[in-house]
């Protein structure tokens, strides 16, 4: 009876969602294109770019969520991941430069040219074609995720450990594609771009596109993290994080469902890099700090593990409230802030705004309905996270 | 030839005599026409203005060699007269060392190629052989060796019988066996002779000189050459061997300070503390106000400064770490990826703090006099700054151990580690111990922020350098033994260097950060895993 209460409150959160996303996804490209210039009602272009990268990192953040919040993974490194489906989309973008790079060259971009290389990498074949760019966004990060979990889960490197070592992986891989002679641009990394599928990365239909498009990736990546932890397997997963060791002595094989979630958790961080970079127009190594990785599970924290909405939405407040400080007489003030929320939310808010939320709606929202099982309900929901936490 | 040779040196010692001694004026004639072959702006004169002037014992043949080697002089080819300009700008007559108003309109300057270059740079090798200051002398010879120029060779057979400094006299001797070695007509006895002493000098310079010999030398000569580059070329390995060695050492060593405080505080408590690297910068930043202090104050002090900051770096990190334990992270024991987020924040705000107090540069920190320089052991350069780190890790290493195993707070500090209930059970206050034990790991991270100022830029972003390295040390070694990080940070710093010179800095790196990640995978608990139920904990 009770679970039934507990879907459906949560239906009705994820429709509101898919609606929202939906309805911003069509409505604000529209506004940009059709409404004249100047208008109260045109949203300007670099708003539109600006909003299509907080989209890009909403999905990052609900990647985060699925194996943070619903199994108990805290991967410190999925910035790799974002980057990785980055560095795929702009060699992709790299390509469709050909002969208009500053040299001319029609094959090698302008950086290799720079650096006296005389033919393309073999890493480069094939990226000139679109679908196999896209088939590398999920295969690279996939792959990577797929080796190291299944070095990790196997021999049941959990908690902490894993953190540190998703960290050294990330850094690892910052300290390598800083390198040139790893032939992904250096420092510099990958920029200039020009076009893609034929359209101008610059033009206001193309950013329209990318934006409508990163809210029905988001839309999807949604749906699929909502498919994936409303069914039977979503319940092992969070039995998982619950309590690890009991799963394992019930006959599930946990690092299998580790392996796939984690697996799956990186794909989706690989289309959010690969839909960041034509909106952002660069791709550089700095996306491999380890810090960038730790702000993406604060969004998480912020908005409220294990929520999916939350994750989205922490991603997008903070976020803003990034781009808000930052670029305002505030600036020299936003890492203070940032850190007071890094403590704050988790000393105070541990469920997040919207499990915070939560927990004030529902015990009045059923209280109207079915007063004792509402209490038994929250009550055995306080017991789940006590026990999360503790089994951490 | 040789006679010759001889006799002009002889000239030049006792002219170089008598100019020291009376200051004659400058000679005219031949010395004058010499350098009037600077002005003919043909390379071959000028090669041999270049050699006459430098034999001439002239005063002002240094002055002159010495400016055409940096551009400095010019030449009017239609008086033939040459010209110095001066370091700070004025000008004089080359030949007369008069001082002149202004170059004349056509003067231009005399030019070299690569070829002449060399013999320019000979030449003052010759003239600085006899300097009165040992130090040019030894820099001299060192040249002259790497040039093995002939006709140098008398003023180096007469630099050698008068040298009575040690070192500098098997400079000269080395010198002389070089230019031996070169010249074709020396007998082949004195080429082997010159072969031996070049091999006992055995540095990279020898084995350049031996295999620059060519193969046209006589055969006996060409075997004795190649036994010697041989023997110079495995001396030479073992040596980069033993500097690996020590290079690593002192990286490891490094890596010990920074993890050490962390092993404590993660190794023994368990808290994941992300800002750890923000209590080395803390530490950092206290050398750097005393010295501060100390130089507007007290500069006589200034030798004392790191003996001061170190009690004080502990106490402010400490200080700030018992703070930090009793205001967040007693809220978070048990769940450590929420301790992680927290000391993240915290991180974040400890080092814009800082960046708002002290300016986001590097702040300078300096070396006192005892930690400044370096001496020579063998073929490796030893600095007595990395010589002293090590020293002073492995004296805090020593304190720390002996402190938690003979205190009543180390005592406390095991007990709590090993079963909290227990020893909570026994009377133990846990929660002070905490807070004194998070504050004993912030207050040696502290100390190690003052070593790592001797050698690294003091910065905020000082600390976010050493956490990733900070917790692979830990974690390699193994949590909750502090032999374990010893052991860690020597392993990792040695393989390090040793992994440099054939994969490259960051290659090499790299390779280190994916080698741990596999060992974790084999070894989750570090290479000295605790034992026994504590550790499911």
């Amino acid at each position: 009876m009770t679970p039934h209460i507990l879907t459906r409150s949560l239906d009705r959160a994820a429709t509101s969602f898919i609606l929202i996303v939906a309805g911003v996804g069509v409505l604000i490209p529209l506004s940009n294109l059709l409404m004249p210039q100047g208008s109260i009602f045109q949203v300007p272009t670099y708003l539109v770019a600006l909003w299509g990268k907080y989209l890009c990192y909403a999905i990052l953040a609900l990647s985060i969520d699925l194996i943070w919040g619903y199994c108990g993974i805290l991967s410190l490194g999925h910035g790799a991941f974002f980057a990785l489906g980055g560095y795929a989309m702009g060699m992709y973008l790299m390509r469709q430069i050909g002969s208009r790079g500053v040299y001319g060259n029609p094959v090698l971009p302008d950086f290799m040219v720079f650096l006296n290389w005389d033919k393309l990498p073999w890493y480069w074949y094939g990226f000139d074609k679109f679908a196999f760019a896209a088939l590398m966004v999920l295969l690279v990060p996939g792959l990577l995720a797929f080796c190291f979990g299944w070095l990790a889960f196997r021999s049941r490197v959990t908690g902490v450990y894993l953190s540190i070592i998703t960290q050294a992986m990330t850094y690892a891989l910052l300290l390598g594609f800083f390198r040139n002679d790893f032939g992904f641009g250096g420092n510099n990394g990958l920029t200039d771009f020009k076009d893609i599928l034929g359209f101008n990365v610059q033009a206001d239909g193309t950013r329209c596109a990318l934006f409508f498009l990163s809210c029905l990736a988001l839309m999807i990546a949604f749906l699929i993290c909502r498919a994936v932890v409303t069914s039977k397997l979503g319940k092992v997963l969070i039995a998982v994080r619950d309590a690890e060791s009991r799963t394992r002595f019930l006959g599930y094989r946990v690092e299998s469902y580790k392996l796939f979630v984690f697996t799956l958790s990186a794909c989706m961080a690989g289309v959010a890099g690969a839909l960041y970079v034509p909106q952002v127009g660069i791709i550089n190594p700095s996306e491999f700090a380890p810090g960038n990785s730790i702000e993406a599970v604060i969004w998480v924290a912020v908005g409220g593990r294990g929520t999916l909405v939350g994750a989205a939405l922490g991603a997008v407040v903070v976020n803003y409230a990034k781009t808000f400080f930052t670029s305002g007489p505030l600036a020299p003030y936003w890492l203070f802030m940032l850190g007071a929320l890094f403590i704050l939310v988790t000393l105070l808010l541990p469920k997040g705004i919207v499990g915070t939320f939560n927990a004030w709606w529902e015990p009045w929202r059923t209280g109207r309905s079915t007063g004792l099982a509402a209490d038994e309900e929250s009550a055995a929901r306080e017991d789940g996270i006590g026990a999360a936490n503790a089994a951490e | 030839m040789f006679g010759f040779c001889f006799g002009r040196a002889h000239a030049l010692f006792l002219s170089i005599l008598l100019l020291s001694c009376f200051a004659l004026p400058a000679l005219a004639g031949p010395f004058e026409d010499s350098v009037a072959k600077f002005a003919n702006d043909e390379f071959s004169d000028t090669e041999a203005a270049v050699g006459e002037v430098a034999s001439s014992g002239n005063p002002q043949a240094f002055p002159i060699i010495s400016s055409l080697k940096d551009g400095r002089l010019s030449a009017d080819p239609d008086s033939k007269k040459v010209f110095i300009t001066q370091a700070d700008g004025k000008i004089v007559d080359a030949a007369s060392g008069a001082a002149v108003d202004k170059l004349p309109d056509n003067a231009a300057a005399v030019r070299l190629n690569n070829r002449l270059r060399r013999s320019v740079e000979a030449a003052l090798g010759g003239l600085t052989l006899l300097s009165p200051d040992p130090a040019r002398r030894l820099a001299a010879a060192q040249s002259v060796f790497k040039s093995h120029e002939e006709n140098l060779l008398p003023t180096v057979d007469s630099a050698l019988a008068k040298e009575s400094v040690k070192s500098i006299k098997q400079a000269f001797t080395e010198a002389r066996a070089a230019i031996i070695l070169f010249k074709s007509d020396a007998s082949e006895s004195d080429k082997l002779d010159a072969i031996s002493v070049v091999k006992a000098r055995g540095d990279q310079e020898a084995l350049a000189l031996l295999t620059s010999l060519g193969g046209d030398a006589p055969p006996l000569v060409a075997k004795a050459a190649t036994s010697a580059v041989a023997a110079i070329q495995s001396n030479l390995a073992m040596w980069s061997m033993v500097q690996n060695a020590w290079y690593g050492l002192s990286l490891g060593s490094v890596l010990l300070l920074a993890a050490i405080g962390l092993a404590i505080t993660f190794g023994v408590m368990g808290v994941i503390n992300m800002a750890h690297g923000e209590m080395v910068m803390l530490g950092a930043y206290t050398t750097f106000v005393v010295q501060e202090v100390i130089r507007t104050r007290y500069p006589a002090l200034f030798d004392y400064s790191l003996l001061i900051a170190v009690p004080l770096a502990f106490l402010v990190a400490g200080a700030i770490g018992v703070l930090i334990e009793r205001s967040i992270i007693r809220f978070l024991y048990g769940r450590p990826l929420e301790t992680l987020l927290a000391t993240w924040g915290l991180s974040l705000v400890l080092q814009q703090a800082v960046r708002t107090a002290f300016g986001p540069t590097n702040r300078e920190v300096g070396n006192p006099s005892w930690m400044s320089g370096a001496f020579e052991l063998g073929q490796i350069t030893i600095t007595y700054n990395r010589l002293w780190i090590l020293c002073f890790t492995l004296a805090v290493f020593a304190i720390l151990l002996a402190m938690l195993r003979y205190t009543a707070l180390g005592l406390e500090m095991r007990a709590v580690t090993q079963n909290r209930r227990m020893a909570a059970s026994m009377g133990i206050a846990t929660s002070r111990v905490d807070a004194l034990t998070f504050g004993l790991g912030s207050g040696i991270a502290g100390i190690a922020g003052v070593a790592l100022s001797q050698i690294d830029n003091v910065s905020p972003n000082l600390g976010q350098s050493y956490i990733i390295d900070s917790f692979m040390v830990v974690v390699f070694g193994g949590v909750g033994n502090l032999w374990g990080t010893l052991v860690g940070a020597f392993t990792l710093g040695i393989a390090n260097k040793f992994l440099e010179p054939v994969a490259g800095a960051v290659l090499g790196k790299i390779a280190i950060l994916v080698l741990i990640i596999l060992f974790i995978q084999k070894r989750p608990r570090g290479l000295f895993a605790l034992k026994g139920r504590a550790v499911e904990a």
